[in-house]
């Protein structure tokens, strides 16, 4: 789960971790009341939608008196913000961030991810503060420097010396942003954060720093533990089909092709949509319905599949272990009473209870449903069907 | 042979008593699985499924002699568990549980290593040694006792991949499915020794996903040890960068860990890389047919 610029700042405050003041709007005129508040000469207006590159979206803008806040507030919100990670569909900003202006000296780079091969967090600096850090990776990787932390003893002196003599601080600065990265480790393991990003992480004028920016995701697993993270979610950021199929078991992820799936386990199911892609068609939609999947959940995701106007084709793969073949017969059947199946529906049922699954659908005989003895016979009559359908 | 476990192991299950636990313990002792007994805390001194139930692990070793632990216990128990079978002795510990939080596996993992036990997992189906021993939830009858070992991140895949190996007239020494979760037990390169060791595995199946770069590590350690033909496929190629495919660890972040950087670095290590799960069971018939 990831939560916005305000929110990951709203947690840097309850540790120390130093940003710029802010206050948080949902129309013109309390984005006008916020910067009256924080007072001073200059503001920045911050669309908040959960992805990176809203400055050069159009989404950041600085405003130079009261009323210049209140006419770029206006602009910015309720417009639909296109950056390189929103897709070109873009998102619509719905709250902006007022922000006091800050005095930028220097930009650098403050991250922590989990590092999967070494299990452990690694925290990530760099001079090269405002780029995609992802370019700077690419291009000029000597310019960041990592710092693994075992979490069984946790954040020490030398991971800061290490950090704040690779970025090239003076011996003055050293102390501040020792503190800043030590105190960035314990939200990032208490929180269960999954990412953290500053970007940029300004050194001001007068020698302190900020996190002009603020980043934050969460592992979904740990959620649990942490009711005033999960209170943070803000629904309109995500998918609503995505939403919806979660809340019947099933992980669903919306694609650009033709050829809807069905499937049971996550790796079959992105190896049923390559599959498909390998014989020349397209998949729709990446769905597990999971380990306890029945007729209600299949019917579910028939009717979540469909609601894509692209789709001329369904094909469901199930190779039943835990998921009893019979059991997704039925749900076929009860989908096809509940949701207007209009398009074909390929079926290959193998595993436990198949033979019976294979009666059941004999014996309904639905027009439409056609079977397939294996993976690539399926992936074939699926492929073949929405290009008949065209 | 086979790796790992065989139809002498003892094995306990810690969540013995609830009700996945009951479901898979018993379907594991219809396979001819050893289940000595289990571990439910407060339930110690009864019995369960006809095995005793203990109130710890370190009680349960000490009667039963057990050296692995199935584990069922609920996700936010899972690090607590698997530090109880490291502490109390366990050799290997197979995590099947969904849904672990990453932090606690961290814990759990350096814990365990330190204490020498493996883990396997978690949210994974389990490891399975065809006609002897199976502990997971794989549906036993699909694995035929063969010369084909297999590694997989996903667990309907492995049942894919052995079914196919099967139908081609072959058959299974061990599956062991590891798990697509973030943080893992052992892994490709923990286990391809291991079935390179196994002399009666010919061959050696290893299906991966995208996230991550566990199958970068397995491409170069099979270029310089693995003498045995392996067959790949790696899930995801038309996955879209950035999202999470139902596996926690099934993710292309920063644009790495792709499908298409797996399968490159596994060609180059001379395993014959198949674009479709599909294509498994043909290929293994293949490069066991060459040999």
């Amino acid at each position: 789960m990831n939560i916005h610029e305000y929110q990951a700042k709203q947690i840097f405050a309850k540790y120390g971790v130093p940003t710029p003041r802010g206050i948080i709007a949902n129309t013109p005129a309390q984005a006008m009341t916020n910067a009256q508040e924080l007072g001073g000469k200059i503001w920045v207006v911050k669309a908040q939608i959960h992805a990176g590159g809203r400055g050069l979206g159009g989404g950041v803008k600085l405003a130079r008196s009261i009323a210049e806040v209140k006419e770029l507030a206006s602009e910015i919100l309720g417009m639909t913000l296109v950056t390189h990670q929103t897709g070109p569909e873009g998102k619509l900003v719905q709250k902006v961030y007022i922000e006091e202006g800050a005095d930028i000296k220097d930009e650098l780079y403050l991250g922590i991810v989990l590092d999967r091969a070494k299990e452990m967090p690694v925290i990530m600096a760099s001079t090269e503060g405002g780029m995609a850090i992802e370019d700077v990776a690419h291009n000029t990787p000597e310019k960041i420097i990592k710092v693994a932390v075992d979490p069984a003893v946790g954040f020490q002196g030398y991971h800061g010396r290490e950090l704040a003599f690779g970025l090239g601080l003076a011996k003055e600065e050293q102390g501040k942003f020792i503190k800043f990265a030590a105190s960035l480790y314990k939200l990032y393991m208490e929180n269960d954060a999954e990412m953290i990003e500053i970007n940029p992480l300004i050194k001001t004028g007068s020698g302190d720093f900020l996190a002009l920016d603020g980043k934050m995701g969460f592992d979904d697993s740990a959620l649990g533990r942490h009711p005033d993270i999960e209170d943070m979610r803000d629904i309109s950021e995500e998918d609503a089909d995505e939403r919806e199929a979660s809340r019947y078991g099933l992980s669903y992820i919306s694609l650009d092709g033709e050829i809807g799936c069905m499937v049971n386990g996550a790796g079959l199911a992105m190896g049923t949509m390559d599959t498909i892609n390998y014989m020349g068609g397209t998949p729709a939609n990446f769905l597990d319905v999971g380990g306890s999947a029945n007729a209600e959940t299949v019917a579910k995701g028939f009717e979540i599949i469909l609601k894509n106007p692209n789709v001329k084709a369904i094909f469901v793969n199930i190779f039943g272990g835990i998921v009893r073949c019979d059991r997704i017969a039925n749900g076929i059947l009860e989908a096809t009473k509940l949701v207007n199946v209009h398009v074909p529906v390929i079926v290959r049922l193998d595993g436990t209870n198949a033979p019976e699954a294979a009666e059941i659908l004999k014996n309904a005989n639905i027009a439409n449903v056609i079977s397939a003895t294996d993976l690539a016979d399926g992936a074939a009559k699926a492929v073949a069907a929405a290009k008949q359908a065209k | 042979m086979s790796i790992l476990v065989n139809k002498d192991t003892k094995v306990i299950v810690q969540g013995f008593t609830g009700k996945e636990g009951s479901f898979h313990a018993e379907q594991c002792m219809a396979y001819g699985t050893k289940i000595v007994g289990g571990v439910t805390p407060n339930k110690g001194g009864t019995e369960h499924l006809g095995q005793p139930v203990f109130n710890t692990v370190k009680e349960a070793v000490a009667t039963t002699g057990a050296t692995v632990s199935m584990i069922f216990v609920p996700p936010a128990f899972v690090a607590d568990a698997v530090m109880e079978a490291a502490d109390a002795g366990i050799t290997l510990a197979v995590i099947i549980t969904e849904g672990a939080p990453v932090r606690d596996m961290q814990a759990a993992k350096a814990f365990a290593t330190k204490h020498g036990m493996m883990t396997i997992g978690p949210n994974c189906p389990g490891i399975i040694t065809a006609e002897e021993c199976k502990i997971g939830i794989m549906p036993g009858m699909i694995f035929k006792k063969g010369n084909v070992g297999l590694i997989s991140k996903s667990g309907t895949l492995t049942y894919e991949g052995a079914n196919q190996v099967c139908k081609e007239g072959f058959g299974i020494t061990t599956a062991v499915g590891i798990g697509g979760d973030p943080i893992i037990g052992l892994s490709y390169k923990q286990l391809l020794p291991m079935f390179e060791a196994d002399p009666d595995t010919h061959a050696i199946v290893m299906i991966g996903e995208i996230g991550g770069d566990l199958e970068i590590q397995a491409a170069a350690y099979i270029k310089e040890h693995i003498t045995k033909p392996v067959v790949a496929f790696i899930a995801g190629q038309t996955a879209p960068a950035g999202k999470r495919m139902g596996h926690a660890g099934a993710i292309i972040s920063g644009g790495a860990g792709t499908a298409a950087e797996k399968m490159a670095a596994l060609e180059a290590a001379g395993v014959r890389v198949v674009v479709s799960p599909a294509e498994i069971g043909k290929a293994v018939a293949e490069v066991l047919s060459k040999k």
